[in-house]
């Protein structure tokens, strides 16, 4: 197998689509690290996320309304850790479990009884995003493809991670979010609860992952399919916890898993078994992890 | 928010666990009005399907049902005990079920031994699967919450290719092995189709429970658990403590596998293991007992009963069955604040610990 066969502008074309979801959903995991908030529900998020997308561009048409939807039930679902970790003493990762039982469960459930259908919802009535086309970038070669003709998402996906970069060093808020993690005493003492702090960083994180999911079934493809966020949350963890929730370090690490994604996309039209290329993004991740961890042990000892 | 006083009046002290019950019953009240079902029909079908049926069909599955999550939890309630978060469960019990399968199918020899050397093999299998996470963890420093669920992930595809393609049964046509021949299937116990498997799992239970409770090989890994540094400081092998006891997490989970091979399926059939979400439920079934041991087997069983019962209602009422799944995690989500002392605090410094930055 030749490489040009794999690195052509349609295989290059396409991986701001693995990007986007894993990329939205561990910036919205970086701002729980950050605030202090094991947050190990991702997982659960996206889905929600990605299921009130189909939800809201089925019923108003609009891909925007979906993306809306999204939000606000990942708001949900970060609202709903909140109260269960923040205002009542729940461990934050037996909230997790459940918050991802509850997601995989609760979506099913929504997806048989209002919509009547078991596995996967695809509708012509969904309206998902158009591709963005640049008109100066998308003729530049190499590039081109990659950059022009993305979901918006991306875009802001993008914009977000380098924003939150900045936000995280210079903005008041983001310093605070910093100091509920590091120094919860010292904002304290400074009168800012670090529990507010927090609550704001779950209400990001739940926009974020909820635009995680609408990426994945409003953008990626326009349907709906039982437990389709398929453990990308988990590998969206798995950056948070590497990087420790810096932003651009997190870029990063999830432009690495998302190439990886694609390439498993791409080689099982090389006849490869389809196991092994669904298998290949949790292998990079565990020998990403695997690699850092052992370095990072050496360091320390 | 933990300052429970130390005494409270009876009333004071069941008040919160109104407010739960009630809580609870409103959502499930709610979610069957969307379903646009009647609450008596559901109830009425939720309890045969958990209880009920010819000859008491449905509480043998229940009961059946519940041998498999039990194991599952027991499983994670020695690692959880440890204070190793192994949430791994779900590939450790793939590799041993389909380990179980092979032996099954491939070994001569008499039935009595083909299934016992089948159990061997898959508690075996669960076992090693169970130490790779903890190798990675002990020694190379890849925190075992991530690393044992990572690694679910290639346990299923794996698995899945090899049932699909070298071992498949070409002629059934779906994803699974040929059939383990009937000499070697576990019995029913007489006049019912309920398979002795559980007395596998009761046996289980009882060694476990004495085990954590009573044994200074127990106490030696609980005491690792509360505190890996005083352990290591009183000269205790934290290390091979901890692989031990994830070796026997990952065994118990590699015999709930063969359980279902030898017991239920007859064959390793893709996904059987997976989508019932066996692994998730016995965690769950732990949490809500706070890791108490001999709550367990009762808290597995309950799960069990919701999980058939909410399947009986889907077919007299309509209701999908995945409300079980829904109930589930409310429940958690009430107990889980309701109880301070429920934490994964190990492995949150575990995981925080030391930025660079």
């Amino acid at each position: 197998m030749g490489l040009e066969a794999l690195f052509d502008p349609a295989f290059a074309g396409s991986l701001p689509r693995f990007i986007t979801p894993i990329l939205l959903a561990a910036l919205g995991g970086a701002i729980c690290e950050r605030a202090g908030v094991f947050n190990i529900a991702l997982e659960g998020f996206i889905l929600v996320g990605a299921f009130a997308a189909v939800c809201g561009a089925f019923f108003f048409g609009s891909a925007l309304m979906g993306a809306t939807a999204a939000i606000f039930a990942g708001v949900l679902m970060g609202l709903l850790f909140a109260e269960f970790h923040l205002r009542r003493p729940g461990d934050p990762i037996v909230v997790s479990i459940a918050l991802n039982l509850l997601a995989a469960g609760l979506t099913t459930y929504l997806l048989r009884t209002i919509f009547g259908v078991a596995g996967a919802f695809r509708d012509p009535a969904i309206v998902g995003f158009d591709g963005v086309r640049l008109p100066l970038i998308e003729d530049v070669p190499l590039v081109g493809p990659v950059l022009s003709g993305q979901s918006p998402l991306f875009y802001l996906a993008i914009a977000i991670a380098v924003g939150l970069h900045l936000f995280f060093l210079r903005h008041r808020l983001g310093l605070r979010i910093r100091a509920a993690g590091e120094n919860p005493a010292a904002l304290t003492a400074g009168g800012v609860s670090p529990e507010r702090v927090r609550l704001y960083a779950l209400v990001a994180c739940g926009a974020l992952c909820g635009l995680a999911g609408a990426q994945l079934s409003i953008a990626n493809v326009n349907l709906f399919v039982e437990n389709m966020s398929a453990g990308r949350g988990w590998i969206a963890v798995v950056a948070v916890l590497l990087t420790r929730g810096r932003p651009l370090p997190l870029l990063a690490i999830v432009c690495l898993f998302g190439f990886v994604d694609s390439l498993s996309f791409r080689v099982q039209g090389l006849g490869w078994p389809q196991q092994f290329t669904d298998m290949m993004p949790y292998v990079a991740t565990l020998v990403v992890l695997v690699v850092l961890s052992w370095w990072r042990m050496r360091r320390n000892a | 928010m933990s300052g429970v006083p130390d005494r409270l009046s009876p009333m004071r002290e069941l008040t919160p666990w109104i407010w739960v019950l009630a809580w609870i019953l409103g959502i499930l009240f709610v979610l069957m009005l969307i379903a646009g079902a009647s609450f008596g029909g559901a109830l009425e079908g939720f309890l045969n399907g958990a209880f009920g049926g010819r000859r008491y069909a449905y509480l043998m599955t229940t009961l059946s049902r519940s041998a498999l999550i039990i194991g599952m939890a027991l499983s994670v309630m020695l690692s959880f005990r440890a204070g190793l978060f192994n949430i791994g469960g779900e590939g450790q019990l793939v590799i041993g079920g389909f380990t179980a399968a092979l032996v099954g199918i491939a070994m001569p020899g008499p039935p009595l031994l083909v299934t016992a050397a089948g159990i061997a093999a898959g508690m075996a299998a669960g076992a090693l699967w169970a130490m790779l996470a903890g190798v990675l963890y002990l020694y190379v420093g890849v925190p075992l919450l991530v690393g044992s669920l990572l690694l679910n992930y290639p346990a299923r595809y794996i698995t899945s290719y090899l049932v699909g393609h070298p071992f498949r049964d070409v002629q059934s046509g779906l994803p699974q092995t040929h059939l383990i021949d009937n000499a070697s299937w576990l019995p029913f116990f007489p006049g019912t189709r309920l398979d002795i498997g559980i007395l596998f799992i009761i046996a289980t239970a009882v060694i476990a429970i004495v085990y954590t409770s009573m044994t200074v090989h127990g106490y030696r890994t609980r005491m690792t658990g509360y505190s890996m540094p005083f352990a290591q400081a009183s000269g205790l092998p934290v290390r091979w403590l901890a692989l031990q006891t994830l070796a026997m997490s990952g065994a118990i989970a590699g015999l709930v596998g063969a359980i279902a091979v030898f017991g239920i399926h007859y064959r390793y059939a893709d996904g059987m293991l997976v989508q019932p979400l066996y692994a998730w439920t016995g965690i769950v079934a732990v949490l809500l007992v706070q890791m108490v041991p001999w709550a367990v087997p009762l808290s597995g069983f309950f799960f069990a009963a919701l999980q058939t019962g909410a399947a009986g209602m889907e077919r007299t009422a309509g209701v999908p069955k995945e409300l079980a799944i829904t109930m589930q995690a409310v429940i958690i989500l009430f107990v889980a604040s309701r109880f301070s002392n429920l934490t994964f605090e190990g492995t949150r410094t575990e995981t925080e610990g030391g930025d660079g930055t």
